[in-house]
């Protein structure tokens, strides 16, 4: 595979004892974490690995430490300081051009992402149910239409969380060429740090221009509430509104329509598993399922990037301040401390502790939506299409092992 | 048991809702709000999974 390469940092001028990260995963098997990570997760307590860059952040594989470190004051999340880890050279370039809550600490933190929270709350979710059933049974009628093979990416992964998302943003879905394109450019590891730039600003210099004409003529919308009460009070710049606006229009976009298509992928290659999706119908077990899909794949497999703030006693050693933190939740949504025999894929197991959307107060916003967008796909797609199946061989797919958000680029489906 | 909130450490996530929403409800802006602080044995284990899923620490229990 041709995937692995990009794994690969050359550090010929830096002898060094350190493992590099990230590291690659085993050719065959396109779900599991790279065994190397799990040997550093077994291989005793917390070590230093080596970046692109030749710094050695420290790398957190284990569920309870994760959770501890994710969770704890003394550790931030801005990219802007001394030691931060950063992934790669587009990311660097960008660290400090652009602030988002994301990307900042409590107190801060704190009064942004209040702004956006009120969509997100379980009831609003919910009732948006329908309007997503909708949707997806639309999608899945012009795709059958279609004469096969079908690339489910195009035809139903993206379209599906981006007409969700525009949605509730008040962006016009017609644009989708448009951000797509530059979305895909921000989760791509090791791209030009020019190109990341032009394309971060160009995202949001349409959110500011959109947010504009929405403080004229406002709708039922978040970038409508952000102009009207954040805006025009002073309390935001139309700068930082659209950060925030292609914050989340970006996010709602590239992790749920990877979880459809990597949980896809997933789900055929079990088909036991598939069959309790297609062949049942309690709530509470596709719930279930969902949550276990989501440790099972943890799609955000770069790791959750932090600098401590201050010394911190951990797992026997001491990260002191500075220094950076590497907090691996793929390979710690596979501990078997607390997942027993983690490498199975199990619907029927209890995985609601998986940290698959972070943990601490960065926890993913939109993980409310993403979870019933994800419990009516996967309740849907195989009951309607029970003789879904790859065009090609698993091992044709291109897997985005070079992304910051992992999946398949192209899915080609046949019925 | 007795059910304790800090809602300024609340960040929204609504996973305790999700765990035990015969506990805790949001409000309009999705911070947490306890319905019962001293919830029936039924609930107990909801609660202590409420507690462990809550990112933020927000939730805790004051055993009676
Ligand atoms: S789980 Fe915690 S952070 Fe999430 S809504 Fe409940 S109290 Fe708030």
């Amino acid at each position: 595979m041709t995937e692995t390469e990009t794994e690969t940092v050359t550090t010929a001028t830096t002898p060094t004892p350190h493992a590099e990260y990230p590291m690659a995963r085993a050719t065959g098997c396109p779900f599991d974490p790279p065994p190397a990570l799990r040997e550093q997760r077994d291989g005793g307590p917390i070590s230093r690995v080596r970046l692109w860059d030749g710094s050695a952040p420290w790398l957190i594989t284990r569920h309870d430490q994760v959770r501890a470190l994710l969770g704890d004051p003394r550790i931030s999340a801005d990219p802007s300081r001394p030691g931060y880890p950063h992934r790669d050279a587009g990311a660097k370039a960008r660290a400090g051009t652009r602030q988002t809550f994301i990307t900042m600490d409590d107190p801060g933190h704190a009064r942004l992402r209040r702004m956006v929270t009120a969509p997100f709350a379980i009831k609003k979710v919910e009732a948006m149910r329908p309007a997503i059933q909708r949707i997806v049974d639309d999608l899945l009628d012009t795709m059958l239409a279609a004469p096969g093979p079908v690339d489910l990416v195009e035809a139903f992964a993206l379209p599906l969380p981006s007409l969700v998302i525009c949605e509730l943003l008040g962006v016009p879905y017609e644009k989708h060429d448009f951000f797509q394109k530059h979305t895909k450019v921000l989760v791509r590891r090791n791209g030009d740090p020019q190109e990341v730039i032009a394309a971060s600003e160009a995202l949001i210099d349409y959110l500011e221009d959109l947010l504009t004409d929405k403080l004229a003529e406002p709708g039922d919308d978040i970038l409508s509430d952000l102009a009207t009460k954040r805006v025009a009070t002073g309390e935001l710049t139309a700068r930082e509104a659209a950060e925030m606006g292609s914050l989340l229009l970006a996010a709602g976009h590239e992790t749920t329509a990877n979880m459809i298509a990597l949980g896809t992928v997933a789900l055929l290659q079990h088909p036991d598993q598939l069959a309790l999706l297609r062949d049942g119908d309690d709530p509470k077990e596709i719930a279930a399922a969902v949550e276990e899909l989501l440790r099972y794949l943890t799609i955000v497999h770069f790791g959750r990037l932090r600098v401590a703030v201050e010394d911190i006693e951990i797992g026997g050693v001491t990260l002191r301040a500075g220094d950076g933190v590497i907090c691996a939740a793929d390979i710690a949504n596979r501990d078997p401390e607390l997942f027993p025999d983690p490498d199975r894929l199990d619907l029927t197991r209890d995985a609601r502790r998986h940290i698959a959307f972070g943990f601490g107060v960065h926890q993913c916003l939109g993980q409310p939506l993403a979870r019933v967008e994800l419990q009516v796909v996967y309740s849907t797609l195989y009951r309607r299409i029970p003789t879904l199946a790859l065009a090609t061989g698993v091992d044709q797919l291109r897997f985005k092992h070079d992304g910051v958000i992992y999946g398949v680029y192209e899915l080609p489906v046949t019925w | 048991m007795r059910v304790k909130v800090d809602q300024p450490k609340c960040v929204a996530s609504g996973q305790c809702v999700l765990a035990a929403p015969a506990v805790f409800d949001q409000d309009d802006d999705g911070i947490v709000q306890v319905l019962v602080d001293r919830p029936e044995a039924v609930h107990h284990e909801d609660v202590r999974e409420s507690v462990a899923v809550c990112p933020a620490a927000a939730i805790w229990l004051e055993e009676e």
